[in-house]
């Protein structure tokens, strides 16, 4: 099986926010929940770059480490996903994810959480594939259709990359090299412990 | 283990880091001058994983906390959840409780000297009681709620299936967010009413050195509450506070502070409440099994004149001077009556 990720490259990215629109509209995210978020460090200085995240999937999950109901799992395309029916919508994945993935529908007392929410690499959740019941919990399934996650599909300059960890770095390792110069592989180091050799 | 980490960050990255910016034999492209520009962003999160900060932006949303982009510190505190508060709690919890087994089976109960007088005092009214039971309550079901957050997985979870465990969580959860607040009324009452019999003083030191409560056999003076017993209700006031206030920062994710704030409010948060429950086994087993006559104080409020003199003489002689012991059982006659 693959081994699924993502990958940024922040040459390309022109903060344009598809990705995150698209992430909503596919997935009918409810309002206050961004699965995907389009961040702009060293915003108007020289050096400025703009990177999209969301859930790396990463190897070791720390909020899989953390949960106190265990409900993270990894599929075997090595995507981390979680089973709303478990989980207590404590926030200790949120505390603990490097990537602020996890996020939290606003429901009942106080700011208490309502079920965690975050990218699924648009593989669903533990449902049978592309049944209504998972659509309502965790969106579309596009990986059981053969399709790839639909932000780094319709990505206009393509710096957002979605696949086999090993194909998507290949693809990446020829543009740094055609080019001259990379950002590198942004939260590679973090989710992965690895970055992209060049 | 965090510099370790750091040191092999920085093997693995740097190289890395000034290929991708400089090699010119790779690109066969003029080399950039890469010294002359700003940090670019990779660069920013090596820098920033090297010093342990978070890499943060400009974001669009609403959501501000989203603006943070990767922040490391998610792992130190995954480390103290799974490992450092999984240790301390379990060092704590059952370390007391086998040094109260060890203890019952060593010494025994502590008796009553001469027996039961059938006589008793008052030592606590029914508002000190009812207090003493809310915030003694309350502290169950939270203790328990949050023991569960923590080893429930290892201990619970396999015994009764996961939908099991998630719906006990979940309204372990409701319980432990909604009782927080009677318990801290309890603690702001606790404080009211018992302070003023528990200002330290010379006295306490006295009563330790000679050995007094569990550990030694005399009975040094003692008046309303004696060392040992003072150390509880400032742990618990004072303990209660700190899991009171950092426990409203975590019922209001983000009202008050950011993820380092939220974070470091659960490491004080859980810390301080295991050493409590560590601390309150040990005040539940001398009131209750561990000496005899004790639990009738938090019970019907009445304690045995004997236990009375026994423990808290001073406190015994002060009451009796006032005139207010309390009536004698209806079975015992007054003199001469016959």
């Amino acid at each position: 099986m693959a081994r699924m990720k993502f990958l940024l490259d922040a040459e390309r990215c022109i903060e344009c926010n598809a990705c995150v629109t698209a992430c909503k509209n596919e997935h009918e995210v409810p309002w206050g929940i961004n699965r995907r978020r389009v961040v702009t460090i060293n915003d108007g200085k020289p050096g400025e770059r703009s990177i999209s995240m969301a859930c790396m999937h990463c190897t070791d999950a720390p909020c899989a480490a953390v949960c106190p109901v265990s409900c993270f799992y990894t599929t075997a395309d090595a995507v981390v996903l979680h089973d709303k029916d478990l989980c207590i919508g404590c926030g200790y994945c949120f505390y603990a994810c490097p990537f602020g993935a996890p996020q939290y529908p606003r429901v009942g007392n106080f700011g208490s959480r309502g079920k965690m929410d975050k990218c699924t690499y648009c593989a669903g959740g533990p449902q049978a594939d592309n049944i209504e019941a998972e659509y309502v919990q965790y969106g579309s399934n596009r990986l059981a259709e053969g399709k790839l996650p639909l932000c780094a599909e319709m990505c206009s300059t393509k710096a957002l990359l979605a696949g086999d960890g090993q194909v998507i770095a290949q693809i990446y390792r020829e543009r740094v090299q055609k080019r001259g110069y990379g950002s590198g592989a942004w939260g590679w180091r973090t989710a992965y412990r690895e970055t992209v050799a060049i | 283990m965090r510099a370790l980490v750091l040191a092999l960050v920085l093997i693995v990255a740097a190289p890395v880091a000034g290929h991708a910016q400089t090699n010119p034999q790779v690109s066969g492209t003029p080399t950039n001058p890469t010294s002359m520009l700003p940090p670019v962003a990779d660069e920013l999160e090596v820098i920033k994983a090297l010093q342990g900060g978070r890499v943060a932006g400009r974001i669009t949303i609403p959501d501000q906390q989203a603006a943070n982009l990767i922040q490391p510190q998610g792992r130190s505190w995954r480390d103290f959840h799974n490992v450092t508060l999984a240790w301390v709690g379990g060092v704590a919890v059952l370390g007391m409780l086998g040094i109260l087994v060890l203890f019952r089976l060593s010494k025994g109960r502590v008796p009553i000297e001469g027996g039961a007088s059938g006589r008793t005092i008052q030592r606590f009214n029914g508002l000190e009681r009812a207090n003493h039971w809310m915030v003694a309550s309350t502290f169950i079901i939270l203790a328990l709620s949050g023991l569960n957050l923590t080893f429930g997985r290892h201990i619970l979870l396999p015994l009764v299936g996961p939908e099991a465990f998630t719906a006990i969580s979940q309204w372990g959860k409701y319980a432990h967010n909604f009782l927080a607040f009677p318990f801290t009324l309890g603690l702001v009452l606790m404080l009211l009413l018992w302070v003023k019999d528990n200002i330290p003083n010379g006295r306490d030191v006295k009563w330790l050195a000679q050995g007094g409560g569990l550990i030694g056999n005399a009975h040094p003076d003692s008046e309303r509450f004696n060392a040992g017993q003072k150390g509880i209700f400032w742990i618990t006031i004072l303990g209660g506070a700190a899991v009171a206030v950092t426990g409203y920062m975590l019922v209001f994710p983000f009202f008050f502070t950011d993820i380092a704030g939220m974070q470091l409010s659960h490491i004080i948060h859980s810390i301080v409440s295991v050493l409590m429950i560590a601390v309150m086994l040990a005040h539940i087993y001398i009131g209750s099994v561990g000496m005899e006559g004790a639990s009738a104080a938090m019970t019907t409020g009445q304690v045995d004149l004997n236990w009375a003199k026994q423990h808290h003489n001073l406190w015994v002689e002060r009451e009796l001077a006032k005139g207010r012991a309390a009536e004698p059982p209806a079975s015992a006659k007054p003199a001469g009556a016959d």
